[in-house]
Order: C-alpha cells, then sequence, then structure tokens
C-alpha cells in the first residue's frame, strides 16, 4: 500500500480528531484562535457593509490571514477529491440509512445526498429554499452565538468556557428539533 | 509570505474535514439521531486533548512564534445570546448539514450547491448585524 493510498481510506475519529486539534494549536503558535464563522462578518465588511451596520465597521484587514486560511480550505477540499479519494460512499449507520429512508433520501452514493445537493435539486423552489434556510440559520446564529463549531466546540470547550457549553448545548437543541420535529414536516 | 503558513493549515483542515467525513450531511444526521460515535468520537478526541494542550499552555506560559504570551480571552457572560442564537444554528446545522467550514470544504470538493448556502450564510451574518441592537443579549 502507497502513501497516497493509506491517507485516502476514510480516517478514524481519533485520528480526525488529533488533526482538527493539531490544526487548532497551529494556528495559536501563530499567534492566532480558530474561528471560521468570524470569515464570514470579515466577508461582510471587505465588501463595505460597515456604512449599512456598525458590526461590520472593524479594521477587516487584520482578519486577512483567516480569510487566506478559507481559501486554503477550499483548496483542500479539492485535493482531498482529486488524489486523497477511494469514491466510496459514507459509511453510515444502517439505522440512520433506514430512517432517512422513510424521509425519501437514498442510501450514500456519495459524500452528500443528491436528493439535496445535486444542481438538479438546487433548480427546485424546495432544494433551493432548504439549501438557503440551512445557510440563512448557520450564518444568523453562528454570529449571534459568538462562534460557530470551531470557535465554541472546539477552542471554547478547549479553554473551559461556560458560554462555549452553553452554545453547544444550542446547536444540539436546533439540530434535534430539525432533526426529529422539522424533518418530518418537509421531506 | 506571512500568510503561506495560513494557507497550509487551511489546506490541511480541508483534507482533515472530508477524511474525517465530517463535512457529509449523512455523517451529521447520523450524529443528531445517535446512532454512531464517529462524530462524538471526533470532537470528543479534540477537546479532551484540546484541554490538556490549553491547560499546559497556561501552566508553563508558552508563547506563540512571534514571542508573545499565548492569551485566552474569557468570552462575554450570557446564557440567551448562546441558547437562542447556537439553537438557531442547530437548525441550519441539522437542514444543511453543514457548519461554515465544511460549507467551503465542499465548495472544493465540487458540490456547487454549497456555495448557495455559503451566501445565504453571509447573508444570516449581515442580518445578525442589522439587528444585533435589537437582539437581547
Amino acid at each position: 500500500m502507497t502513501l497516497v493510498e493509506f491517507i485516502s481510506q476514510p480516517w478514524s475519529w481519533w485520528f480526525s480528531g488529533l488533526m482538527i486539534v493539531s490544526i487548532m494549536f497551529s494556528l495559536l503558535y501563530f499567534g492566532q484562535s480558530f474561528g471560521f464563522s468570524a470569515n464570514l462578518r470579515t466577508i461582510c465588511a471587505a465588501a463595505g457593509l460597515g456604512k449599512k451596520a456598525k458590526f461590520f465597521s472593524f479594521n477587516w484587514k487584520s482578519q486577512i490571514w483567516n480569510l487566506v486560511f478559507l481559501v486554503g480550505a477550499i483548496l483542500g477540499g479539492f485535493i482531498a477529491r482529486q488524489f486523497l479519494s477511494t469514491g466510496l460512499p459514507v459509511e453510515i449507520s444502517t439505522n440512520t440509512i433506514n430512517d432517512l429512508g422513510k424521509l425519501g433520501f437514498a442510501a450514500p452514493s456519495g459524500l452528500q445526498p443528491e436528493e439535496l445537493f445535486s444542481l438538479k435539486a438546487l433548480f427546485t423552489l424546495k432544494g433551493f429554499s432548504v439549501l438557503a434556510a440551512g445557510g440563512l440559520m448557520v450564518g444568523f446564529g453562528a454570529r449571534y452565538a459568538g462562534g460557530c463549531t470551531s470557535g465554541h466546540a472546539i477552542s471554547g470547550l478547549s479553554d473551559l468556557q461556560v458560554p462555549s457549553l452553553i452554545a453547544v448545548i444550542g446547536f444540539f437543541i436546533g439540530g434535534l428539533v430539525m432533526t426529529f420535529l422539522i424533518f418530518p414536516l418537509i421531506f | 509570505m506571512k500568510l503561506i503558513k495560513f494557507l497550509l493549515v487551511g489546506i490541511v483542515f480541508g483534507i482533515v474535514m472530508t477524511k474525517s467525513e465530517a463535512v457529509s450531511w449523512f455523517r451529521i444526521q447520523e450524529m443528531f439521531r445517535f446512532q454512531a460515535f464517529h462524530m462524538y468520537g471526533i470532537i470528543g478526541t479534540a477537546v479532551i486533548l484540546g484541554v490538556i494542550g490549553v491547560a499546559l499552555i497556561k501552566k508553563f506560559k508558552i508563547r506563540d512564534f512571534h514571542g508573545n504570551p499565548i492569551l485566552f480571552h474569557p468570552k462575554d457572560k450570557s446564557i440567551i445570546r448562546y441558547l437562542v442564537g447556537g439553537s438557531i444554528f442547530g437548525l441550519g446545522w441539522a437542514l444543511s448539514g453543514a457548519c461554515p467550514g465544511p460549507m467551503v470544504v465542499n465548495i472544493g470538493y465540487g458540490y456547487l450547491s454549497m456555495a448557495i448556502v455559503f451566501f445565504f450564510a453571509l447573508v444570516g451574518t449581515y442580518l445578525y448585524g442589522y439587528f444585533k441592537e435589537k437582539l437581547p443579549h
């Protein structure tokens, strides 16, 4: 087995967790902190929205490092697809496949469900609305809560911050309500 | 050149997110249905190692590569903004199966629909900024 073949297998949870925390410590060592959704605010500021809302009026150029990190993340996704992929579908549990099947989702054939992320689905009213509503709530909620998964669940919990614990509890309240109460209504 | 290191760390982040499958809507559904340990294992490992590392940085007053002390800033005390904001984030996370980082990783991977999700995440961020003073914090 070559190194590329070895890396191309899906990674175990413990190795993935180790790598994520290594990224957090790399950024701390480079004098910054790990928080991805801050980029959303930076992009709004760079787009000149500081004229419309004070929240976006700050020296966004000090955050260029994080935008560069964002560009790297896009490249990383591309590299993983082109050079480090087995092409095998995500191996989720049989229970999840069964539950999602009842909602009309086929078993995984890749990384994402075609019913939501194919371009064909995007050009339907329902498909577009689901993606738009999902993004809107992620963006609004992340800023209201002062951070997303990287800022609160990884960085904040590592520093034993109570606000981050409350935010993570919120993430799960919202996630469970969507999964168990709203999914059956929309899918 | 100072920025190259952030590009490299970003590339590693994109690869890690993809190979861990944390960018998959299916994995997020599996997590919220409590039907596999995978996502809990990833986050749990990161947090446990993170707690140990942060404690060591504080205890030994470790400095960053500029020679400045690595500082951690306590977040503002509040319940409402974290609980309400977090819940709204969670609703969107379960629906789109992606938080902001995985959104852009998915775009790089080739799921162009995720660009719509990312665009609306920007709209959501703007709406928060616009209504910020009217929201309880």
